[in-house]
């Protein structure tokens, strides 16, 4: 059977298991649309968190990044697991004790004030429609690559499945079909990294891979290998970074502060049954996460060798078919700067930009690009780095069913998160917007109604968001984990951890954690993108780290704030005293 | 101020639970950031003269090292959480 009939084979397959659950999986109320009845396993909710939490960017773009990166890239690698750190032992068990249905919720009533649940609200949305749009856009990536679909019709498959099953079964359906789609992409990540390791190192577990010699009789260790093969060609060495130390040790930072303060992956702690058990689940999610987080460096390593192993002094009409079929993609340009019809690697940027191409081919057979060649280097390759995963099988010449595994597990990572998402949007509309704030009236049924028309809505505007990628799609995604670690995080922190913070603290805040880090970040990334240089950042923090200034900013202000105005009421004290023993979950609070 | 006394549930068992969580968190939450930003970041060059296999120190623990040790950390907090919740009769 030929790759491509696998891949659709595969793809079918997975689509028509996620359908099967939601169906079987349908939400009947309320409870079991927000929190899946709240009597999920936690195990079973430690898979889902997984399949929540690692989206298209882990599964897809993350070894990629590792890959061209090399040591810098362990900011995303410490940044997106240390954050479980926190949510084990600061956040989860307490909000589940907390008991109700979304993060407004809690913020809602531990500062008894509408204002404060509708600026959550704010946050959530906000945050949640940045990360949403990148999960849109991978489901078009691996579409248009490996269904031969356009990516308008690529998006609207997913928006058509993901509707199914978000908008029929609400968390619940959510739950088992991110269980699935979790064996799924962790199977698909696993299958070529075992093969690649093996081909490189003759071990098979990639986690040791990357610590072995490398079986070209060489004696050298594959981080070694790795450093001389860069070196030589003018790059940086890979086990050295080119980021400050500060900007390292700040964005790695707000990116595990802001993983505990993502609504969507907090919601899932809301689903397990007792206190102790969201402890529990958050422990086993890392180690479901961990599994792929631990494969990727070695997968970056390996696709990096490879990849220059392969496409390094070839001559382009001897190159690979992956090559040629990325190239067709517009993702992989080869500009002959030289005209030696070799293709060389080398650092820097091949030319200016994205690859713009004309419609002819060069003397080699290449596409041409009509972009302005960079002089001063002598590279000639251009590789978006979001394939490296992607390409990783035919790169490594892995049979046509792991290829088709691929393609499976990057929908299903999209996906999974992707309807966590939504489901959260769609929750803090019906639920923390319509019936606790504007509309207290609204029968369970009407909450129920509203809370699907709001996630169909919300899956009209990322398949939108995902069919016409707003150029700011990409330059804004530290906006999500920037603006929860100054917002949502420090707000439900001292909501925890201290009794004495009132409602005007926490709004005061908030809104400044919010304001700050959202105009820090537009300002370099959107206003002025060319003053984005390290002389300009404020103390030397990039956009991607400065919201830790922002969270350092919300504590500061909210508790300047809390110091002068009222303390709060002895309900409030109460209520911060049952949160924080676990003995009585289960009752959810009256309000 | 006496019906706050009256009504608040806080008891001695209570207290003395929150205290030991605290002590717990905050000798947990210094390991994180020993193992992570301190070996993976901050003393990262030191560390990577050293060789865990063909792995430098430091960068083993900033892609490898502080991932298992995340996990080691909830792993000991999730058990000795419920030892002393047994310990002061509050376990759910």
């Amino acid at each position: 059977m030929d790759t491509q009939t696998l891949i659709y084979i595969f793809v079918g397959l997975s689509f028509a298991l996620y359908i099967g659950i939601a169906i079987w999986s349908r939400a009947g109320s309320t409870k079991e649309f927000y929190v899946a009845g709240g009597g999920v396993n936690p195990v079973v909710n430690g898979m889902a968190t997984a399949a929540d939490w690692m989206s298209a960017a882990s599964f897809i773009s993350m070894a990629g990044l590792i890959a061209f990166l090399g040591y810098d890239a362990s900011v995303y690698l410490m940044g997106w697991t240390g954050g479980y750190v926190l949510l084990a032992l600061l956040l989860a068990p307490y909000l589940r004790k907390f008991g109700q249905f979304t993060v407004p919720d809690f913020i809602g009533t531990r500062y008894y004030s509408k204002t404060a649940r509708v600026v959550a609200v704010i946050c959530l949305i906000f945050i949640s429609f940045t990360y949403i749009a990148g999960q849109m856009r991978g489901v078009g990536i691996v579409f248009s690559r490996f269904l031969d679909v356009q990516i308008f019709w690529g998006v609207i498959i997913g928006m058509g499945i993901v509707f199914i099953y978000a908008v029929l079964g609400g968390m619940k359906g959510i739950t088992y079909t991110q269980v699935a789609q979790y064996c799924v992409l962790i199977f698909a990540y696993m299958v070529p990294a075992f093969f690649l390791s093996f081909m490189i190192t003759g071990n098979p577990i990639p986690q040791l891979g990357l610590g072995s010699q490398v079986n070209d009789g060489s004696g050298l260790y594959v981080l070694q290998k790795l450093n001389l093969v860069l070196t030589d060609l003018g790059f940086g060495q890979y086990t050295d970074g080119s980021k400050s130390m500060i900007d390292v040790f700040c964005i790695t930072l707000a990116l595990m502060v802001g993983t505990a303060g993502l609504p969507h992956v907090i919601v899932r702690f809301f689903t397990v049954p007792k206190a102790s058990d969201a402890r529990k689940s958050a422990g086993w999610a890392l180690v479901f996460i961990a599994l792929l987080y631990t494969t990727a460096p070695a997968v970056g390593a390996f696709a990096r060798l490879n990849f220059i192993d392969t496409v390094n002094e070839t001559s382009y009409s001897e190159a690979p078919g992956w090559f040629k079929n990325w190239e067709r993609n517009d993702l992989i340009a080869f500009q002959d700067k030289n005209g030696d019809g070799v293709m060389q690697v080398r650092s820097g940027e091949a030319f200016e930009g994205s690859p713009e191409f004309a419609a002819e081919t060069g003397p080699s057979g290449e596409r041409v690009v009509t972009n302005t060649p960079v002089a001063d280097s002598e590279n000639e390759v251009y590789v978006d780095r979001d394939i490296m995963v992607l390409a990783n099988p035919e790169i490594g010449n892995l049979p046509g069913w792991v290829i088709a595994l691929v393609a499976a597990g990057g929908l299903a990572a999209a996906l999974s998160t992707a309807a966590g998402l939504l489901l959260v949007i769609s929750s803090s509309v019906s639920h923390d917007l319509l019936k606790s704030t504007f509309k207290p009236n609204i029968s369970e049924k009407g909450e129920l109604l509203a809370a699907r028309i709001a996630a169909t809505a919300a899956i009209v505007v990322a398949g939108y968001l995902g069919i016409y990628p707003p150029g700011w799609v990409a330059q804004v995604v530290a906006f999500a984990f920037g603006l929860a670690a100054a917002s949502l995080f420090p707000a439900i922190f001292m909501g925890i951890f201290s009794k004495s913070m009132n409602k005007e603290g926490a709004i005061a805040g908030m809104v400044t954690g919010l304001a700050f880090t959202f105009g820090y970040i537009f300002y370099f990334k959107l206003m002025s993108p060319e003053a984005n240089v390290a002389e300009n950042w404020l103390f030397g923090i990039s956009p991607e780290g400065i919201g830790v200034v922002g969270m350092v900013l919300n504590f500061i202000v909210a508790v300047a704030v809390s110091k002068v105005t009222a303390s709060p009421p002895v309900e409030i004290k109460k209520l911060v005293d049952s949160i924080r023993v676990p003995r009585g979950a289960g009752e959810a609070h009256a309000h | 101020m006496a019906d706050e006394t009256d009504t608040h549930t806080t008891s001695e068992a209570e207290g003395a639970y929150w205290r030991d969580n605290i002590r717990l968190l905050v000798s947990l939450m210094a390991i994180w950031f020993a193992c992570s930003f301190g070996a993976g970041i901050l003393f990262r060059e030191f560390l990577d003269q050293f060789m865990l296999g063909g792995y430098p120190l430091g960068f083993w623990f900033a892609q490898q090292g502080s991932i298992y040790i995340f996990i080691a950390l909830i792993v000991f907090y999730v058990i000795r959480m419920k030892t002393l919740e047994r310990k002061y009769d509050l376990d759910d």
